[in-house]
């Protein structure tokens, strides 16, 4: 399917989604964290749209806000699309796992919450995944520090 | 007539073991803690970040050309296909126009990558499951290889060998030559790797029907390259995105539908066939022309978003690049083929047993510095 036909296929499901291509090579979709299972359920589930590899999994600190990103391929019909969720909690950042759509979620995840301390609800194992149990902070968020390990600018 | 003595005094019991970090089945500093019964596996946890470096915060510190240098150090042994990647990235970014001649050096440079990445990943696991002999003949054709990287770039291991605009050097003199040379010494010992161990009888019990995965959950899990492949999963990169002069060649993407240990193994014996026919059919049509275009000395991408895939030894690489117009990237990510792979571990080998698990660890052919970057 071409952008715009999944856009507007897309659009229908959700009234508050927006679509941007804001200098990127694939369709984005930003969706509230309330709606963000929903959409994903439907996008792997929809016979039209068959989004069954999510390819990549990135946490983003926008600075206000800390972020996901998902790209997902459809294996089937090739086609691919990005969604983007943002949170403006920074002290207890809540959003939904996907875990129990694409399985390959699981670690990318633990490896979110363990950098930017994103945590996930109904997560079946979220704890750190590199970094010791006692670290303290996350250290992919721009504002990290530390006295020790810094890497310097 | 004997009759059978029941135990009643002993339970069976559930219990932790470590392997690793410093197994030699796990081929680096991965921990992998085992709930087992007796010799059964009820669950894998993989225990991971011994090395992990941070590469990706670095990034968000470095020039493009600086990220070049540390792709190498994630999948060391698919270095040059690394480099490529960000290469491509930051070249599409900054839509330059790539010289002919660098694409199809690039291609060969990766596909002689990818053999030489077999090659020691077959070593590995023939010793992985008992057989030393494979390990030394493994690296005797890796070395080949390695001296045509030697003399084309200077380095063995961490080529570095493309940069963002093109190569760092046009190739050696010698370099056609000698890589002819070496499709025509692999040629007759590919088939000798099949007679060493492919058809020996221990091998197959060791490896058939062993750590079975279906090709719903492959695409579930993530799995890409040979893991992928070998459950029918069609996922090579250089099909499904070609890159670089991976469409001026004909080749077919090997798919297995069995989905175990054996299956896996022939998927990568046959890729190094599939390989050797890539370098041949560009070997000889090598255009003349620039190796490199030049770039400003300070690289600035555009403000936007891009990502490139590549089909690394191992599977899909992603690199994904947030830049904000400045020197460096905002926020770089490395989708990398083994984290996605070592995910799936615990799904194939819960309820087999711990030496099927080391045999399906090696046809996994995970690389830690990939999964820890």
């Amino acid at each position: 399917m071409t952008k715009e036909a999944l856009q507007q296929l897309i659009g229908n499901w959700l009234p508050e989604l927006e679509f941007t291509e804001e200098e990127s090579q694939f369709l984005n979709i930003h969706v509230s964290p309330q709606n963000l299972h929903t959409l994903m359920s439907q996008l792997k589930s929809n016979p039209e749209t068959q989004f069954d590899y999510l390819f990549c999994l990135s946490g983003v600190d926008w600075g206000e806000k800390l972020g996901i990103v998902y790209h997902l391929e459809s294996t089937s019909k090739r086609h691919m699309v990005v969604v983007k969720v943002t949170t403006e909690d920074r002290d207890n950042p809540i959003l939904d796992t996907v875990y129990d759509i694409w399985a390959t979620a699981e670690f990318h995840e633990r490896e979110v919450f363990d950098f930017f301390g994103i945590r996930f609800n109904n997560h079946p194992n979220l704890k750190r995944l590199f970094l010791t149990e006692d670290w303290v902070g996350y250290p992919l968020r721009k504002d990290y520090e530390d006295d020790v390990n810094m890497i310097l600018y | 007539m004997e009759t059978e003595v029941v135990h009643t005094n002993f339970k069976s019991e559930e219990y932790f073991i470590n392997m690793g970090p410093q197994h030699p089945a796990t081929h680096g500093v991965l921990r992998l803690l085992l709930t087992i019964d007796g010799e059964i596996i009820k669950k894998v946890e993989p225990d991971l970040g011994y090395i992990h470096r941070s590469i990706e915060k670095m990034c968000e510190r470095d020039s493009y050309q600086q990220i070049v240098h540390l792709t190498d150090r994630m999948d060391y042994l698919s270095a040059n296909i690394n480099n490529e990647a960000v290469c491509l990235a930051v070249e599409n970014a900054l839509q330059l126009e790539i010289p002919e001649r660098v694409k199809v050096i690039r291609t060969i440079i990766g596909e002689l990558t990818r053999i030489s990445s077999h090659c020691l990943w077959w070593g590995v696991m023939g010793m992985d499951v008992g057989a030393l002999t494979t390990y030394f003949y493994g690296f005797r054709d890796r070395e080949m290889i390695n001296d045509i990287m030697e003399e084309t770039c200077g380095a063995r291991l961490t080529m570095n060998y493309n940069v963002p605009g093109g190569l760092m050097l046009d190739i050696h003199p010698n370099f056609v030559k000698r890589v002819k040379d070496f499709i025509v010494h692999f040629k007759t010992k590919l088939p000798e790797y099949d007679r060493l161990l492919t058809g020996n009888v221990i091998f197959q019990k060791r490896t058939v029907g062993v750590g079975i995965l279906s090709k719903e959950d492959a695409i579930s899990f993530g799995a890409s390259g040979p893991v992928g492949r070998a459950s029918g999963y069609s996922c090579d990169v250089r099909k499904h995105h070609p890159y670089s002069a991976i469409d001026k060649v004909t080749f077919n993407e090997v798919l297995k539908t069995e989905g175990d240990t054996y299956a896996r193994y022939l998927v990568r014996i046959q890729e190094m066939w599939e390989s050797l026919s890539i370098v041949e059919q560009l070997i000889d049509n090598i255009p003349e022309g620039e190796h490199r275009v030049t770039t400003n000395a300070v690289i600035k991408l555009p403000k936007g978003e891009y990502f490139q895939k590549v089909e690394t030894a191992r599977g899909e690489l992603g690199v994904y690049i947030i830049s904000t117009g400045t020197k460096s990237p905002y926020r770089l990510k490395f989708r990398s083929p083994g984290f996605s792979n070592l995910s799936l571990l615990n799904h194939i080998a819960v309820g087999g047993k711990i030496g099927d698990l080391v045999a399906t660890m090696a046809t996994l052919d995970l690389v830690i510095p990939d999964i820890d970057r």
